[in-house]
């Protein structure tokens, strides 16, 4: 029955974007976004080529780094010159925005396209859903769930790849005897509290991670778990390089792609290194989802289109928004990207093994992990992330203050 | 002093007073009256009472922040002074190639912050910089992880400033030393005094026009750098080498979190106020109460 419904979708929903774009003429679109690096250009342009076939301009203004691209837009709102559509992660980032009513809700075109019926996990309705209406339009799915592993390295070693972090830290100190570094970490903020939250939902369990990012629930907090987390944690920073602070994503998944570190802790955007470095997947390198209760976190991006005084501004905004969720243009997209598409419905024979892997398990709704930041607002998560840093960086920062100092984020309603 | 005086210059100034009234007194305004607000990722009028300068205050990272700028300010200026000043003497001796080493002296500052934080981020990297290198070649004692050591990280961060900064005070301090009447030297030497002597007791005082100057001018970059440590260990490792300035650009920028932001900048504001003041009032009202009496 859901194979038939979504074999109807991909029928229709094409045919009644066509009508939009052919019922608005030609459009002109100015797209703020952050995707500069060989893939993600790639990907971006397939958007670009799909919104021209349409017949309409695409102005693509692409600007280095998130936080730079998101404050350029909020700048742009506020000062009166909105683009026609921005990316923001999937997260709280643009709640205010909405708040704010600076935002065009999509909620025409989302109910004309039965948007609630195709857009899976629901989880990202929830995301772009405010009082009923959609404010913003998911594109992909991004993952922090993954251990990268150089196969190479545990051959010679004579040891299994690892499949949870326990079995990791069994056999690192062997690794660090062969003169390789057993963990990859990129000592930037994100990278460290990323690798946090990867530790802590393969430990814990992400029910408990949830009444703790999303509920507060100081009790679960202090139940122990979470302490044992900050341990194993620990204790996996005693297997990094001490070239590890500041050094950039790439260059430490290059580390793992060389054979001069065993495993790190990144998303799955990672994956591209490899590809990029001519490696298979499975045979040179391995992905593993770590822990026995195996998650997909929903990260990923989305578009807002800023609400606009010109009527045919809006129209390129619908447009726009249909075009996106369309499954073609979300097959063409998402295989460039690499990230899994937002949709069941959507082609995906050119997934490798891992991305294979992350489509199967996305199927069962158990798996769905959510991150921090689809709770709690960027002042909150970066404050949390603070703490998770300086514990990485001082040991003299104990256990118990740090228990202290996060309980003080939680109960601070950032 | 009658207000038609010199009315032409003041009618040319008008333009900048107006500028400046709105733009700087009206901006600060601004910040403070936002900083009262609990706005996020725009700035929205809902009052919270000084609830912002609190949380800032609990802030371990603030502490930090203000920690480092004091020891940034004040290793930066006095190692730019030290420095910049025997540059001059030394290059002051009538050497031969004088405007060779001048240009090479002077060559970092031409450069940006930014490109500075980069090239020492390399050189004091220990997996590929200095250390590595002096490994290779068979030293294997050598030791040099400043920037990845969190206690000495900004020592770091100060030798990269002070590697830019010297030359520039050492241009100054030389246009000083040349401007130094030939006669004082002749009488200098008739007394037998020590050259190093006549340097520090004699004609350094003289050069106090050109010390206030670069004073003024390293302290401005102290309170604002930014881009050099963004560059050179973006504030890491964890949050050791963070500044106020830095603290305040996160909250505008990736934290969504304005008001923070704006309670932030108004202590920065504050501060330079108080630090500025005393010497302001001394400098502009007591020096020409003195002079005219």
């Amino acid at each position: 029955m859901k194979k038939f419904f979504s074999i109807l979708l991909t029928i229709f929903v094409p045919l009644s974007f066509t009508n939009v774009s052919k019922a608005s003429g030609h459009m002109e679109a100015e797209v703020i976004h952050w995707w500069t690096s060989g893939g993600e250009q790639a990907a971006i342009s397939e958007f670009a080529k799909a919104w021209e076939e349409m017949g309409n301009t695409w102005i693509d203004t692409a600007i280095t780094g998130g936080d730079n691209a998101r404050g350029t837009t909020v700048n742009r709102i506020i000062g009166g010159n909105p683009p026609t559509a921005a990316q923001f992660n999937v997260s709280k980032q643009f709640v205010d925005l909405v708040e704010q009513g600076l935002l065009q809700s999509l909620e025409e075109v989302a109910s004309a396209e039965g948007w609630r019926d195709f857009i899976y996990p629901p989880e990202l309705i929830e995301t772009c859903e405010f009082e009923g209406e959609f404010y913003c339009v998911p594109v992909n799915i991004h993952s922090w769930q993954w251990m990268w592993i150089n196969n190479d390295v545990y051959k010679q070693v004579g040891l299994p790849v690892p499949q949870t972090f326990e079995e990791f830290l069994a056999g690192a100190p062997k690794i660090q005897e062969a003169g390789i570094i057993p963990l990859a970490l990129g000592g930037q903020g994100w990278q460290e509290s990323g690798m946090f939250d990867v530790v802590a939902s393969s430990i814990m369990g992400f029910p408990l991670m949830q009444s703790i990012y999303r509920d507060k629930d100081l009790d679960a907090f202090r139940d122990g778990r979470f302490e044992s987390v900050l341990n194993t944690y620990r204790e996996l920073n005693q297997f990094t390089d001490e070239g590890s602070p500041g050094r950039l994503w790439n260059d430490t998944t290059a580390m793992v792609i060389e054979g001069k570190a065993a495993m790190q802790v990144m998303g799955d955007w990672a994956r591209g290194e490899f590809a990029v470095a001519g490696q298979e997947a499975m045979v040179d390198y391995s992905c593993v989802i770590p822990g026995k209760e195996k998650y997909v976190a929903l990260g990923g991006d989305v578009f807002v289109f800023p609400k606009n005084d010109d009527p045919k501004v809006k129209d390129a905004q619908l447009a726009m928004a249909s075009m996106m969720v369309n499954p073609t243009v979300q097959a063409k997209f998402n295989n460039a990207k690499g990230s899994l598409p937002m949709r069941l419905d959507v082609d995906t024979s050119a997934a490798d093994a891992c991305m294979q892997m992350g489509l199967d398990l996305i199927q069962n709704p158990d798996a769905i992990m959510r991150e921090s930041d689809d709770w709690n607002t960027p002042a909150f998560t970066a404050a949390w992330g603070d703490i998770i840093s300086e514990f990485r960086n001082d040991p003299n920062y104990t256990v118990a203050q740090v228990m202290d100092d996060l309980e003080g984020v939680l109960t601070s309603g950032l | 002093m009658p207000f038609y005086r010199n009315i032409a210059a003041k009618i040319a100034l008008l333009p900048m007073i107006v500028i400046s009234l709105t733009v700087f007194v009206g901006c600060i305004i601004y910040s403070f009256v936002y900083s009262l607000t609990n706005s996020k990722l725009v700035p929205v009028m809902n009052y919270v009472g000084f609830d912002q300068y609190e949380r800032l205050f609990k802030q371990r990272k603030w502490d930090v922040a203000v920690e480092n700028i004091f020891i940034y300010g004040f290793v930066f200026t006095i190692g730019c002074l030290i420095i910049g000043f025997l540059l001059a003497v030394l290059i002051d001796q009538k050497i031969r190639g004088e405007s060779l080493f001048r240009t090479i002296f002077l060559y970092p500052y031409a450069m940006s912050f930014v490109v500075t934080g980069l090239v020492w981020k390399w050189v004091l990297n220990p997996t590929f910089g200095l250390e590595n290198s002096m490994h290779m070649w068979g030293m294997t004692w050598f030791e040099l992880d400043w920037l990845v050591n969190r206690d000495l990280a900004i020592y770091a961060v100060c030798i990269a400033a002070v590697w830019q900064g010297a030359g520039f005070v050492m241009v100054l301090m030389l246009a000083g030393l040349r401007g130094i009447d030939e006669d004082i030297w002749k009488s200098l030497s008739i007394e037998g005094v020590a050259k190093w002597k006549s340097y520090i007791f004699v004609i350094l005082p003289m050069l106090r026009p050109m010390v206030v100057t670069a004073i003024v001018l390293i302290a401005a970059g102290v309170v604002k750098v930014y881009d050099l440590i963004l560059a050179l260990t973006s504030g890491g490792p964890g949050y050791a080498t963070t500044t106020p300035a830095m603290y305040v650009m996160e909250n505008f920028f990736s934290r969504a979190n304005l008001g923070q932001a704006f309670a932030a900048s108004i202590i920065m504001f504050i501060s330079v106020v108080c630090i500025l003041a005393p010497w302001a009032f001394y400098e502009f009202y007591l020096r020409n109460k003195y002079a005219n009496n």
